[in-house]
C-alpha cells in the first residue's frame, strides 16, 4: 500500500466518488438494521429512516427557514464587521512596520487562543441577544483576516510597486490601484477562513446560550428528547455548513484563477 | 606638518529599549489604563469591567487554591485522551487516505468538507452515547480533533519524497515497516502540525462541553463564575486559560521543530 500502488487495478473503472456515496448507504443501511433488530437501542440512535422522515416536520414546524436566515445574518453582520475591522487593521499593520513587529506575534496568539470560551463574559457585556453571538464570531474571527491582509500586502510584486511609482502616483493611488488589487487574492483566503470561524463559533454560540438560529434548534430539540428531530438539525446544519464552505471556495477560485 | 586623526564610523549606540518593545509596554500600559478608567468610571454595569485589582487578588485566590488544580487535572485529562484517541485514528486514517489515491478520492471530499463544521453541534448525540460525565466530553474533544488530523497527515504523505518510498521498496520493507521507517518519520511535522491544530480544537470542544453540562472542569468552573456573576474569578481563568492554551500551542510547535520550518 503505498503511493506508487495507489490505483489497484480493479478499482480503474469504479468511480471513488460513486464508492464514497454507497459506502455511506451502506453504512446507513446496516445501522438501519441493527437498530430495527435490537441491536442497537432506539433511544439512544434513532433508525435513519426516521430522521430522513423527520426533516420535513422539522423544516415545516420548527421554521427551519427562518432561523437559517437569522444565523445568515449574523454571520453576514460579523462577516462585515472582520472583513472591514480586520482588512483595516492588516494595512495599518502594514504600513507603520514598528506596529506590526510590535503587535503580530499578539495577533498570531489570539489566533490560537480559545476565543470562543470567553462567550460568558460577552452574554455579561452585550446580555443574552443576537449581539452576543455576533461579537463572539467576529472577535474569534478576526486573527486570521488581520495576519493574510497583512501577507497580502508584503508579497506585493515589487515590479508592481515601481510601475506605480513610475506613473508618479499619489500614496492613495498606489494603494487603490496596485497595492489592494494585488493582495485582494490573499487577503480573500483571510476572509474566507475569518468566515468558516465565524460561522462555527455562531452556530456553536447559539447552541450553548440557546439562543438565536440553527444552534438553537439542535438545542431545542434535543431537551425535548426528540431524538430524530435533533439527529436531522444536526443533518441540516452540516449541510448548510458545507454549502457555505463550498460557496467560499468557490469564489476564491474565482479570484486567484491561476492557482 | 598637521596630521589628522582617521576618520572612522562609530556605529550608533544599542538603545537599552528597543521601540518595538517600548511599543509594546505603551500599549500594555494604555489598555490597562482604560481599562482601570473603564471599572471606575461606572459607564459600564457594576463588575463587568472589575479594577485590575479585584482580577489580580481572584487571580491570586484561584492559582492558591487546591480546588482549581483539581478541576485543572480533570479537563487536561479529557483533553490528553481525546487527543490521544483523535490523534491516533487521524494518523491511521491519514497514512490510509495519503497513500492510496482511490480512496483519497472517494472520502477525503467528506472529511474536508465535515473538518469544519462546528462540532459543538454533535454534544447532545454525545451526551445520549457516552452520558453526562467526562465520556462525552472525551468524544467530543476525539471528534473535534480527529478531522484536522488525519487531513494534515492525508496531505504530509502525499508530500514524501518518491525516493524515499522507493528505497524503502528495495529494502523490500513490509507494510508495517514502511509505515513505521519511512511514512512516520518524514511526516513529522504535517503530524505535529495536525496534532497542533487537533490541540486547538480539541481543548475547544472539552471546555465548551463542559461549559454546557458538567460538575467539574475547568469549563464548568467558568460557566458556575458566570452563574454567580463572579467577574474578576472569571476573568482570572480565562487569563489562565489562554495562557495555558497559547502555551501548549507554543510547546507542541517547538517540539515538532515548526519553528524551524521556513514559512511560506
Amino acid at each position: 500500500m503505498t503511493i506508487a500502488a495507489s490505483q489497484q487495478p480493479g478499482t480503474r473503472f469504479v468511480s471513488p466518488a460513486l464508492v464514497g456515496v454507497a459506502t455511506l448507504l451502506v453504512a446507513l443501511l446496516i445501522m438501519e438494521l441493527l437498530i430495527q433488530l435490537n441491536f442497537i437501542s432506539r433511544f439512544i440512535v434513532p433508525p435513519p429512516s426516521e430522521i430522513v422522515a423527520s426533516f420535513g416536520r422539522v423544516i415545516v414546524e420548527e421554521h427551519v427557514f427562518s432561523r437559517f436566515l437569522l444565523t445568515l445574518g449574523e454571520c453576514l453582520m460579523a462577516g462585515v464587521m472582520l472583513t472591514v475591522f480586520g482588512i483595516a487593521g492588516g494595512v495599518l499593520m502594514h504600513r507603520v512596520k514598528l506596529l506590526q513587529q510590535a503587535c503580530e506575534t499578539w495577533v498570531a496568539a489570539m489566533a490560537a487562543a480559545p476565543l470562543v470560551l470567553a462567550y460568558p463574559l460577552f452574554m455579561v457585556i452585550f446580555g443574552r441577544n443576537a449581539w452576543t453571538i455576533i461579537m463572539m464570531g467576529f472577535f474569534a474571527a478576526l486573527p486570521p483576516v488581520i495576519l493574510k491582509t497583512v501577507e497580502g500586502m508584503a508579497s506585493t510584486r515589487k515590479v508592481l510597486v515601481n510601475v506605480g511609482r513610475s506613473f508618479n502616483l499619489t500614496p492613495a493611488q498606489q494603494f487603490w490601484k496596485i497595492m489592494f488589487p494585488a493582495a485582494l487574492p490573499t487577503i480573500f483566503v483571510g476572509v474566507r477562513l475569518g468566515l468558516i470561524f465565524a460561522l462555527i463559533n455562531i452556530v456553536g454560540v447559539e447552541f450553548l446560550i440557546n439562543y438565536g438560529g440553527l444552534g438553537q434548534l439542535i438545542n431545542d430539540l434535543a431537551e425535548r428528547y426528540d431524538l430524530a428531530g435533533t439527529y436531522a438539525a444536526i443533518c441540516f446544519v452540516i449541510l448548510v455548513s458545507v454549502l457555505f464552505f463550498m460557496a467560499l471556495e468557490k469564489t476564491e477560485r474565482w479570484l486567484r484563477p491561476i492557482d | 606638518m598637521a596630521t589628522t586623526d582617521r576618520l572612522t564610523r562609530t556605529a550608533a549606540p544599542e538603545p537599552l529599549v528597543s521601540p518595538v518593545t517600548l511599543l509594546r509596554i505603551a500599549i500594555i500600559l494604555a489598555v490597562l489604563a482604560i481599562w482601570e478608567f473603564l471599572a471606575h468610571s461606572g459607564l459600564l454595569y457594576r463588575d463587568v469591567v472589575p479594577s485590575l485589582l479585584a482580577i489580580g487578588k481572584a487571580l491570586f485566590d484561584l492559582l492558591s487554591h487546591g480546588d482549581y488544580y483539581f478541576n485543572l487535572g480533570v479537563t487536561a485529562a479529557e483533553i490528553g485522551t481525546a487527543l490521544l484517541i483523535g490523534g491516533v485514528s487521524g494518523i491511521a486514517v491519514g497514512i490510509l487516505l495519503g497513500a492510496n489515491r482511490f480512496l483519497s478520492k472517494a472520502f477525503e471530499g467528506y472529511l474536508y468538507y465535515l473538518g469544519p463544521t462546528p462540532k459543538i453541534i454533535f454534544f447532545p448525540i454525545m451526551i445520549m452515547w457516552f452520558g453526562v460525565g467526562p465520556g462525552s466530553k472525551i468524544a467530543l474533544g476525539t471528534l473535534s480533533c480527529f478531522f484536522p488530523v488525519a487531513l494534515s497527515v492525508a496531505a504530509g504523505m502525499r508530500q514524501i519524497d518518491k525516493v524515499l518510498i522507493r528505497v524503502g521498496k528495495s529494502f523490500r520493507a513490509s507494510t508495517w515497516q514502511m509505515i513505521t521507517k519511512i511514512y512516520l518519520p518524514a511526516m513529522r511535522h504535517p503530524i505535529i502540525n495536525g496534532i497542533r491544530l487537533g490541540l486547538g480544537v480539541a481543548l475547544i470542544g472539552t471546555l465548551l462541553a463542559e461549559t454546557k453540562l458538567s460538575n467539574k472542569g475547568i469549563g464548568f468552573l467558568i460557566i458556575n463564575a458566570y452563574s454567580t456573576f463572579d467577574m474578576p474569578r472569571m476573568y482570572a481563568m480565562l487569563i489562565v486559560l489562554f495562557v495555558l492554551a497559547i502555551g501548549a500551542n507554543a510547546l507542541v510547535g517547538r517540539f515538532g521543530g515548526l519553528e524551524g520550518i521556513k514559512r511560506t
